[in-house]
């Protein structure tokens, strides 16, 4: 008997021998080899991820509960690939032709690449796959937990195995779904491992068919009289039930997001589907054929179990045919892998296309950034949505606590994604078709499939809204989703799918009659409706406003320098002109949006090509279609108008800013040169009298004296003007840290007055002051104001020429301020030169061979700005008269 | 032989040095700080050669040059250049203006004293000696 440790690494390995050969065979398509690979063979495999571990258990269950009824499931797709083959064909033929990467693309392709309708489309599949992969997810674990009990070796934690395997399917979709971002690149990786999935699950079931035929029943013949003498023989022929379930699978193998993604997205070959339509329903065939005597024999087995949906399981498990049962278990594992690796690939393509990258590219509009960051947005997204999708199917399956027969969620998700059809049926049949029919069908269809079936499905398992179920919404009867309209089915499915395509149908013909298409949608319903004849219409560029380099530089974002190159150099080449760049015709344009199209979707690539050159191409014939041409062309130029005036008053900005940058360059030039020459002039001194002692040939001890004096003066000069210069380059970045304090305005002048070295008494300067106006508080950095007060005072004392100098320090008390002017009995500074005396390096012609760089009156300037306060020269005094002003924060109450 | 030279400058402790080292070497030196009053200074005192600063107070050392060599009496003063500013282009305009010689502080003094020496000789062998420069 196998353990269950045993059974986990039976599925390691098997997982293991998957990726071998989806590695495999990336390698081989990389290197161009592996014809297999995009085989017909191949192409029929993968389309029978169709049959899901729904169809590989479900289906004995279904048989065993009602008898021959889960053949509609094999029927509806098996008369679609057979009596509608040529819709297929179109379908394949429309979505290679516009790059269309999923269902939802496909729509909103259709209804002039309308976002909204992608992304409802959308949000409508992904609600509707989501029970199907938990489905899948309890199918697994449910195979796991019977094989594991029947071996008693403990029961095996079904959450945690639920959680690993979600968990190892995304990391499997991630790394072979994810790799490329062209979705019309195809995954070859991906495709042979669910083809290779494919086989064993057919196998599988043929050979517990087989044991079960010959080796529980006695061959045919045996196994024919056991079936006529079972309960299934009994079960009546429900009419209405076949048709709508036959029509059912018929809509699900056209709309299932995963049908999708196989039959046209992987498809490499057109002709592929020719082998396809035969050989898809003979495996359908083939899978169904031991369906019966399974069942059968299943019911006739006590040992095999109560639950039909397992009989394929515990047959083989009941009869010690251990070997088989393992066979069967990789079966059903292959058949669950397979759905919901591939449903997670096409879900992820349609939620990142659809609704993560065109709000990422909303978001980021205002500053549009040019480098390649696109992809990578794109592909995270993508690899976030997988695991977003099988993270929902994990919620579901937990919350759903894996009650529901299997086959009930598959139906109720067929109906859902089936609620799409009449839209993408009316726009490849019928020009008519808009997007405002196709967005109210699909609306109300959703609308009432969720209200009549997901929500009694998940209001019964979450025990809420059970008066709604009962007494309908507001205690509005008719409404309620048990027996809406009085209806009192017996059968809720099919009043639902009644009621909800009904409802979608009507509303989608109404909706397009009642609305007019946009010129897009007019082209976009003409190109789908007539592909055939569509292949290469002559058309005509309405707008020219955008040039090739930004369509390159977007190009490269979306596809990667390397192929964005390669696009636009066979386009110049294919139009005969030198270089990299073709002329953006409408030909040109229209394969630049369909390549963009297989990364980032139809409605996503129109946009953003739109965006560039503001325009739409359309073909010469619909062109006479559209009506409201002259109308969109005057929005257009209104638009451009727009534009220009824009790029004009941006080139004025730039102007302005060069000029600035002209000025602020010359500043800079001559502020190093002068610096320049402050710093040159005292080590002229220095180093000429340093040379000079060095020679020392006899020279005086006074004279010795005096030049080293006047080197350690210089010396100090330099340091003085060093410390200048770093202190008004930190002012001026505004680094500088205040530290404020509260202070006496008459204890920072004595010390300003002591430091200058002008002591009232006997100093170079008289200084007169008024003691009492000074006994004022202030809030403020006592050292900075301090050294403002130093250099006014040292100032005067180096500068004013009167007799017998004399300096005033008045303070004045202003509302909200305080005044303290510094006025000294000298000639003043004339008119014309005080405007320069706050420059850096200003020295006036009267201070000329003075001491000091001419920083000092810039720095105090600075500081005094800083410190919420100014310092101004205050002009028309006699002498020279400064002011310095303290903010009325600066007060404190004396 | 040095003769008489005048040195234009502002700076009185470059004054001093430069005074000093021209003393000892055997010239006669006069010195003028003053940039507005300086032509005045040469047509009084009449030096062999003249020690012109580039930034002066009052009026700049290249607008003395350009006066000093429109004037036919000075024309071929030698005249060697002060500044402080180490610019290229300053050099090059000193030189294009006439100047003899350039110097940039701070500079060594045996250049300084070389280069006046090598000015006077070139002046007393040849009166046309203009650009003659430095040795």
């Amino acid at each position: 008997m196998l353990s269950f440790d045993g059974l986990v690494a039976v599925c390691v390995i098997y997982v293991a021998g998957l990726f071998g050969v989806a590695f495999l065979a990336e390698k081989r398509a990389a290197e161009g080899k592996g014809r297999w690979l995009s085989s017909p063979v191949t192409y029929t495999l993968s389309l029978s991820i169709y049959a899901t571990a729904w169809t590989f258990y479900g289906a004995v269950g279904s048989a065993a509960r009602t008898g021959l009824e889960f053949l509609t499931i094999y029927l509806g797709p098996t008369l679609v690939f057979v009596g509608w083959f040529w819709l297929l064909r179109k379908m394949v033929r429309i979505g290679r032709a516009q790059r269309i990467t999923s269902i939802a693309d496909m729509i909103s392709s259709r209804y002039g690449k309308s976002g909204g309708l992608a992304a409802l489309a959308t949000v409508l599949m992904v609600v509707g796959a989501t029970p199907y992969i938990a489905l899948q997810l309890q199918s697994v674990t449910l195979s796991f937990s019977v094989f594991a009990s029947s071996g008693a070796l403990g029961q095996p934690d079904a959450e945690s195995t639920a959680t690993w395997v979600a968990a190892g399917l995304a990391l499997f979709t991630i790394i072979f779904g994810t790799r490329s971002l062209d979705v019309n690149e195809r995954h070859p990786g991906l495709v042979s491992a669910i083809a290779l999935e494919a086989i064993v699950k057919l196998a599988a079931l043929l050979a517990v068919g087989a044991y079960a035929v010959w080796g529980v029943a006695n061959g045919p013949s045996d196994m024919l009289a056991r079936i006529a003498a079972s309960p299934l023989s009994e079960i009546e022929w429900n009419g209405a039930r076949w048709l709508g379930l036959t029509m059912l699978s018929a809509a699900a193998i056209l709309c299932l997001p995963r049908m999708f993604q196989v039959l046209v997205v992987e498809n490499a070959d057109e002709r592929h589907l020719a082998t396809a339509s035969w050989a898809f329903p003979l495996y359908l065939l083939l899978l169904s054929l031991f369906i019966v005597p399974i069942a059968v024999i299943g019911l006739d087995l006590p040992a095999a179990g109560g639950n039909p949906d397992l009989f394929v399981l515990t047959v083989p498990l009941s009869q010690g045919k251990d070997g088989l049962a393992l066979f069967v278990f990789l079966g059903g594992f292959s058949a669950a892998t397979s759905m919901v690796i591939v449903a997670a690939l096409a879900l992820s393509t349609m939620l990142s296309n659809h609704i993560i990258v065109p709000l990422w590219i909303r978001a980021t509009q205002g500053d549009r950034p040019r480098s390649g960051d696109m992809r990578r947005v794109a592909l995270t997204a993508r690899r976030l949505s997988i695991g977003a999708v099988l993270l929902l199917g994990l919620a579901y399956y937990r919350m759903s606590g894996g009650r529901d027969a299997l086959a009930d969620i598959g139906l109720i998700s067929f109906l859902g994604v089936a609620q799409v059809l009449p839209a993408l049926l009316g726009g490849i049949l019928w020009r008519g078709a808009t997007r405002v029919g196709a967005a109210l069908g699909i609306g109300a269809g959703f609308a009432v499939w969720g209200w009549l079936l997901l929500l009694p499905n998940v209001a019964e398992t979450g025990g809420v809204m059970l008066s709604i179920m009962s007494e309908g919404p507001f205690g509005i009867g008719w409404l309620n989703p048990v027996t809406p309209l009085g209806l009192q089915a017996t059968d809720p499915l099919l009043t639902a799918m009644m009621l909800s395509l009904g409802v979608n149908v009507l509303l989608f013909i109404l909706g397009s009659l009642f609305s007019f298409p946009s010129p897009l949608e007019r082209l976009q319903g003409a190109q789908f409706v007539n592909i055939y004849d569509h292949s290469n219409t002559p058309s005509v560029w309405r707008g020219s406003a955008g040039t090739a380099d930004d369509l390159l530089v977007m190009a490269q974002r979306i596809l990667g320098s390397g192929r964005a190159g390669r696009l636009f150099q066979d386009a110049a080449l294919g139009q005969g002109r030198d270089g990299d760049l073709p002329e953006p015709t409408a030909g040109f344009l229209e394969q630049l949006e369909r390549e963009l199209a297989g990364s980032v979707g139809a409605a996503t690539a129109h946009a953003m090509v739109t965006q560039i050159t503001g325009g739409a191409s359309v073909s010469v014939r619909d062109l006479l279609a559209v009506a409201d041409e002259t109308a969109q062309i005057m929005e257009y130029s209104s638009k451009l108008e727009a534009k220009s005036a824009e790029q004009a008053q941006t080139a004025a900005r730039l102007r302005d800013a060069n000029a600035k940058l002209t000025q602020l360059s010359v500043q800079k030039d001559a502020f190093l040169s002068q610096i320049s020459h402050e710093l040159r002039t005292p080590m002229t001194s220095i180093r000429s009298f340093s040379e000079i002692l060095m020679q020392d040939d006899g020279m005086d001890a006074t004279a010795r004296a005096r030049f080293s004096q006047i080197i350690h003066d210089e010396s100090l000069r330099l340091t003085r003007l060093l410390d200048d210069l770093l202190d008004l380059s930190v002012l001026e970045d505004g680094r500088v840290t205040l530290h404020e304090a509260e202070v006496e305005l008459a204890q920072i002048l004595d010390r300003a007055i002591y430091a200058a070295g002008a002591q009232e008494a006997g100093g170079k300067i008289a200084i007169r002051r008024d003691r009492g106006a000074e006994a004022v508080m202030l809030w403020t950095d006592a050292d900075r104001l301090s050294q403002v007060f130093i250099n006014l005072i040292s100032n005067a004392q180096k500068y004013c020429d009167a007799e017998t100098p004399e300096l005033m320090i008045s303070v004045h008390h202003r509302p909200g301020r305080i005044e303290v002017e510094f006025a000294d009995n000298g000639l003043g500074i004339p008119a014309l030169q005080q405007a320069l005396i706050f420059e850096k390096f200003a020295r006036l012609e009267s201070a000329q061979g003075r001491p000091g760089a001419g920083l000092g009156l810039a720095i105090s300037r600075e500081i005094m700005s800083r410190l919420g306060g100014g310092l101004t020269y205050v002009p028309g005094g006699a002498g020279t008269r400064f002011r310095v002003r303290l903010p009325a924060k600066a007060l404190r109450a004396a | 032989m040095p003769g008489r030279v005048l040195l234009v400058e502002d700076e009185t402790n470059i004054m001093e040095a430069i005074g000093f080292l021209l003393s000892r070497d055997g010239w006669a030196v006069n010195g003028h700080g003053n940039g507005a009053t300086a032509l005045e200074a040469i047509a009084r005192l009449a030096p062999d050669v003249l020690v012109l600063d580039m930034m002066l107070p009052g009026r700049s050392g290249l607008d003395i040059l350009r006066d000093l060599r429109a004037d036919p009496k000075t024309e071929h003063l030698p005249v060697l250049m002060l500044t402080a500013k180490g610019q290229i282009r300053d050099r090059d305009m000193a030189l294009a203006l006439g100047a003899n010689a350039f110097l940039t502080k701070p500079f060594a003094n045996a250049e300084l004293v070389e280069t006046l020496r090598s000015m006077a000789r070139t002046a007393n062998l040849d009166d046309v000696a203009r650009g003659g420069g430095a040795a």
